[in-house]
């Protein structure tokens, strides 16, 4: 807990951070606004064949071509019901555009630190590797997401 | 003004630009290698291009600044702040009279020799301390502070504008220096001791003062600094404007977009019938496809772009170099992206001049050695295989390779025992390293070991590759592999497992429609038909069995081979090995933009990038050469040839298995497989001497064994034989090597000049020589074809006419059957052969090919069968395809037999047999 009492000075209640809030199986999570490059509906995506089962396939995004990830295998989630349309959070890494498919995309929102806690230790570690800690709202708990350590499929395969 | 002028001009700009900048940094950190070999190369660049062009003055001073930049790297001098203002001031004075040169396209006249002097002092270890103003180290920040702006001024107006600039404020900047007093950049021969001028004029003297133009005018006061204004806006108020290519990139980007928010306008009013937009949007899809083209244009240039400077150089580099030189330039039209079109064109330029200047000799010793004065330099490209290849060859007299080990120790980039260690390619190879160069004089041309270290840095730069292959006295060849990923390609989309995919048409040979095997059997026969070796496809091809692949087994796509329908396979060429992709649908072929793959699925070696097709969707882009190897094709498995050679109507089509081999030379030979009845190596030490000829005991008797080389070659510890055998006897010819067994269309050109041999046919694209195997055997036996227990018997021979339209196979036939004891009798055609019966000729039996041109061997059976004195005779078809139909079909015309060609035995056999029948029935 003393890690905890570390996190908090750094922030003040004046500081806030905006997320780009998402659903997946259930789940409330967010990825920090900046990183976003785009929110997309269902779209239409290329199967790659032999690529790693978390990657979905690749879309166009107005001229270029952009990976995508499926954020349900990537956390070790149950596969999307089949007719389950889903949507896009795009971001960019290394120069290159990767698609995060989620179930839902919702609203934008500004979250004060003080709310902010560091992975509770019991969390699973397929869910800790990804995320970088908790934010406690008030009917929900979010699930801050590590964007690069989501895309760093290459180390993996 | 020349073309090779103004480009010259744009790009000494440029690096005259870079090189301030890069001279101050180097000025601050000394130790900067990179920076220094940028340097050099930037200064060499130019003193080699105005070596071409004809300016000398520019020459002089540049290379006067190359030595004192040489020592440097060299490290026979340190980077000192005097060294670099001297340079610097040279830097300048190349700046003076490139805008000379911009204004008036001629260099200004003007006397260098002080400035040369001093660089050539500092060359030599004396810094020019007295010719310095003593404050000079003291001004250097300041002097640093403002070259940025400087450069950065330079950089953006193109020359005339900067002349037009600068030349009207000459008279201030000199009023300017003047004032600041502190460093006077004056150059001029005038001013008393050798003048060493700083390069920018401090910061305190703002954007104003610019020592090219203070210096042009100290050298030569009133002409050209007049007359520039006016001529500013003349000759290079160009046509042609630099565009980043990241501008172009965006652009392309926003067209796509563009073409796919159209194609959905245009699906939206097909869908409303009467709207008044139907007009105007038809308009502006018309007006979006070109504009995407147009677009997409500006990124591809033929690489002939980059070539139309090199005839010049050549010309000019021949009459420096007193040599004779021919430039051939193939391919030219291959596009390539632009961006890497600029990456290559000075290590192209480099590598022919290198080629130029050290690849070829001089007339007398070309002529010495046997070869046309004129030297020839060879520029080809194409794509292969998914990439681009740029060729240059010389036929000169090779890279020398022992120099080039001694140069590599002299220098100590290996040990001797490493370079011991190394094959003559690996050495030569070292030509690569910085800081390498034979020349044992450095000439104007090339030679001061820049060039081979800039051409792979450009090269590797751009993912190429770059290598080279050198054979003494026959020349070099440079090749350059630069990957796809910038080109634009056509490509194949076919559909499989439900994905679309698309193959790179340039590996793509041709398109074969096939019945999966489950459908056998429906009568349709026009079909080709997937065959199954333990479910490994296969698909016989004319003649052939070609491996075959299915897409969607290799892919896992998932789906069942679909079982229903046909399919598709996709005949590709991998390096020399052909296979064969099933895929379920073929559609049509599209112009692609190949992009790279997200690093992440870099690994997955199937695709070589991917791209977006015209109606918006994302396909992976297939890589044959990456299929192949995960299919272990081209690993050694399948090494057969397949010959690339257009159809030649008029031979017989047959291709024959040829054994390549070499003997008492380098030229390749030849003989049919079908003769040879084993391959044998032997220890030398098993041959021994018989009455003065070689034998060796072979399977419990003496072989005696014929060398061709005249006699037996010594080379080494075994013996490689061809060993051809008739009954009980054999006999051992003694090869060289033996190379490869290739299948091959024979077409002799009958020379029969040259005794054992039957002429020369091209033969997996060489020529090569074939052997008269009759005339061998008759080294080894006297009476091999007069020795024959079964001739002996019959009192008269048995008479066979072979009709046969190739040449080789006549001259084959006959001592293979005059061997087996038959009398034999040939004819060219069926015509020929008709017009014998006609003249009342008679035969025991005949022996005729199949594939004639006119008239063809089943039409000669129906011939020979329809009446005649011929109508009883046994007649064998020989042929390459003996498959159940063509036997059928050879019955139906009347064949007794039908043998393959060049099975000997089967042929003999097949022949007795069939005379035995006739004579019993």
């Amino acid at each position: 807990m003393s890690t905890e009492v570390l996190e908090r000075p750094a922030a003040t209640d004046e500081e806030e951070q905006v997320f780009v809030t998402l659903t997946v199986a259930d789940q409330l999570c967010g990825v920090p606004v900046l990183g976003v490059r785009d929110i997309l509906g269902e779209q239409s995506i290329t199967r790659i064949p032999l690529a790693p089962p978390e990657i979905a396939g690749s879309l166009n995004l107005r001229g270029r071509i952009v990976t995508a990830i499926d954020l349900r295998r990537r956390l070790h989630l149950a596969p999307a019901p089949a007719n389950q349309k889903r949507m896009s959070v795009v971001a960019e890494q290394g120069g290159e555009l990767y698609a995060l498919l989620v179930d839902q995309v919702s609203e934008v929102m500004s979250l004060r630190a003080s709310e902010f806690e560091r992975n509770p230790p019991t969390l699973a570690p397929e869910w800790a590797e990804f995320s970088t800690g908790i934010y406690r709202l008030e009917d929900r708990l979010l699930v801050v997401l590590d964007v690069a350590r989501l895309l760093a499929l290459s180390d993996a395969a | 003004m020349d073309d090779l002028l103004a480009d010259f001009l744009t790009e000494t700009n440029e690096s005259l630009a870079e090189l301030d900048v890069a001279l101050v940094t180097l000025e601050r950190t000394p130790d900067d290698a990179n920076t220094l070999s940028l340097i050099f190369r930037m200064v060499h660049t130019i003193k080699g291009t105005c070596g071409f062009l004809g300016l000398p003055r520019l020459e002089r001073v540049a290379h006067a600044a190359e030595n004192v930049l040489g020592k440097v790297r060299d490290r026979t001098l340190v980077a000192t702040p005097d060294i670099i203002s001297v340079v610097l001031t040279a830097i300048d004075r190349i700046k003076a009279i490139v805008s000379g040169l911009a204004m008036t396209g001629n260099e200004p006249a003007g006397d260098d020799t002080a400035l040369i002097d001093s660089l050539n002092a500092t060359a030599a270890g004396h810094p020019p301390a007295h010719a310095r103003p003593g404050d000079a180290p003291a001004d250097l920040p300041p002097a640093t502070a403002g070259a940025p702006p400087h450069a950065g001024t330079d950089a953006v107006a193109s020359a005339p504008d900067a002349a037009a600039m600068e030349a009207p404020d000459a008279p201030s900047a000199t009023l300017a220096t003047g004032s600041a007093a502190a460093a006077p950049p004056a150059a001029a021969p005038t001013s008393a001791p050798p003048p060493v001028a700083r390069p920018a004029a401090p910061a305190a003297a703002g954007e104003t003062p610019h020592p090219v133009a203070v210096e042009a005018d100290a050298a030569h006061p009133a002409p050209t600094a007049a007359g520039a204004p006016e001529m500013s806006s003349g000759p290079n108020t160009v046509q042609t404007i630099r565009v980043t290519v990241d501008v172009l990139e965006d652009l392309m980007t926003l067209v796509s977009e563009l073409v796919l928010t159209r194609n959905q306008l245009l699906q939206l009013a097909r869908t409303q019938e009467n709207s008044g937009f139907t007009v105007p949007l038809q308009r502006l899809s018309h007006i979006t496809s070109d504009l995407q083209e147009g677009v997409m244009k500006t990124r591809m240039q033929p690489i002939g772009n980059a070539w139309n400077k090199l005839p010049r150089i050549v010309r000019d580099l021949a009459r420096d170099m007193d040599k004779k030189i021919e430039l051939v330039m193939l391919g030219a039209e291959t596009e390539l992206d632009r961006q890497v079109l600029e990456l290559i064109k000075d290590p192209l330029t480099h590598m022919v001049r290198n080629s130029g200047d050290h690849g070829l000799e001089k007339p007398a010793e070309r002529r010495a050695a046997g070869k046309p004065e004129t030297g020839r330099i060879t520029l080809n490209a194409f794509h292969e295989g998914g990439h681009i290849i740029i060729e240059i060859s010389d036929d000169g007299r090779g890279l020398p390779v022992d120099r080039i080990r001694a140069k590599v120790l002299a220098a100590g980039l290996a040990t001797e025992a490493e370079l011991a260690s190394m094959t003559d390619a690996q050495i030569t190879r070292f030509i690569f390293r910085a800081g390498f160069s034979t020349a044992s004089v450095v000439t104007a041309v090339s030679g001061r070991g820049v060039g081979m270290d800039v051409v792979k840095t450009n090269i590797e730069r751009i993912g190429g590759t770059v290598d080279l292959k050198s054979t003494p006295g026959q020349g070099t060849t440079f090749t350059i592999k630069i990957p796809l990923t910038l080109a634009i390609v056509s490509a194949l989309i076919v559909e499989a497992g439900g994905e679309r995919f698309a193959i790179p048409q340039i590996s793509v040979v041709e398109l074969v429609r096939a019945q999966r095997e489950a459908d056998r059997g429906d009568g349709q026969g026009s079909d080709s038909v997937i065959e199954r070796i333990n479910d490994t496809p296969v698909l016989r091809l004319r003649d052939r069995l070609l491996p075959l692949v299915s897409l969607n087994s290799l892919l896992a796509l998932g789906a069942g081979d679909a079982v229903d329908s046909g399919a598709y396979i996709v005949v590709t060429q991998v390096g020399v090995n052909m296979l064969g992709i099933i895929v379920d649908k073929v559609f049509d072929t599209e112009e692609i933009v190949v992009k790279p793959v997200a690093p992440i699925l870099r690994h997955v070696t199937m695709f070589s990038g991917n791209t977006i097709l015209g109606d918006g969707s994302v396909i992976m882009i297939l890589d044959p050469n990456g299929i192949a190897r995960a299919t272990g094709v081209g690993a050694g498995s399948e090494s057969r040839m397949m010959g690339t050679h257009p159809t030649e109507t008029i031979r017989s089509g047959d291709r024959t298995a040829m054994l390549l081999f070499k003997a008492g030379g380098a030229q390749k030979m030849a003989v049919p497989l079908g003769l040879v009845a084993r391959l044998e190596d032997i220890p030398r030490d098993k041959i021994e001497m018989s009455c003065g000829a070689p034998v060796t005991q072979y399977r419990g008797k003496l072989m005696p064994l014929v060398s061709m080389g005249g006699g037996a070659d010594e080379a080494g510890p075994r013996q490689p034989l061809l060993v051809f055998t008739d009954r009980d006897r054999s006999m051992g010819l003694m090869v060289d090597e033996i190379i490869d067994v290739v299948e091959d269309r024979l077409d002799i050109e009958l020379s029969g000049a040259r005794p054992g041999f039957l002429g020369t046919a091209v033969i997996a694209g060489q020529a090569t020589d074939v052997l008269d195997t009759g005339y061998w055997l008759m080294q080894a036996w006297q009476d091999w074809f007069r020795f024959n227990p079964q001739a002996d018997q019959a009192d008269q021979r048995r008479r066979v006419l072979v009709v046969e339209d190739s040449d080789f196979f006549r001259q084959l036939l006959a001592p293979t059957l005059s061997a087996a004891g038959y009398q034999v009798s040939a004819a060219a055609s069926a015509a020929e052969a008709l017009r014998m019966r006609d003249a009342g000729a008679m035969f025991d039996a005949i022996v005729s090919d199949i594939e004639m041109p006119e008239m063809d061997g089943l039409q000669f059976a129906q011939a020979v069968r329809s009446s005649g004195p011929w109508i009883d005779l046994p007649m064998i078809a020989l042929t390459a395809h003996a498959e159940p139909r063509d036997v059928e079909a050879g019955r139906d015309a009347g064949f007794t037999d039908y043998v393959v060609k060049f099975q000997r035995d089967a042929l003999l056999s097949s022949l007795v047999q069939c005379l035995s029948e006739s004579v019993s029935a």
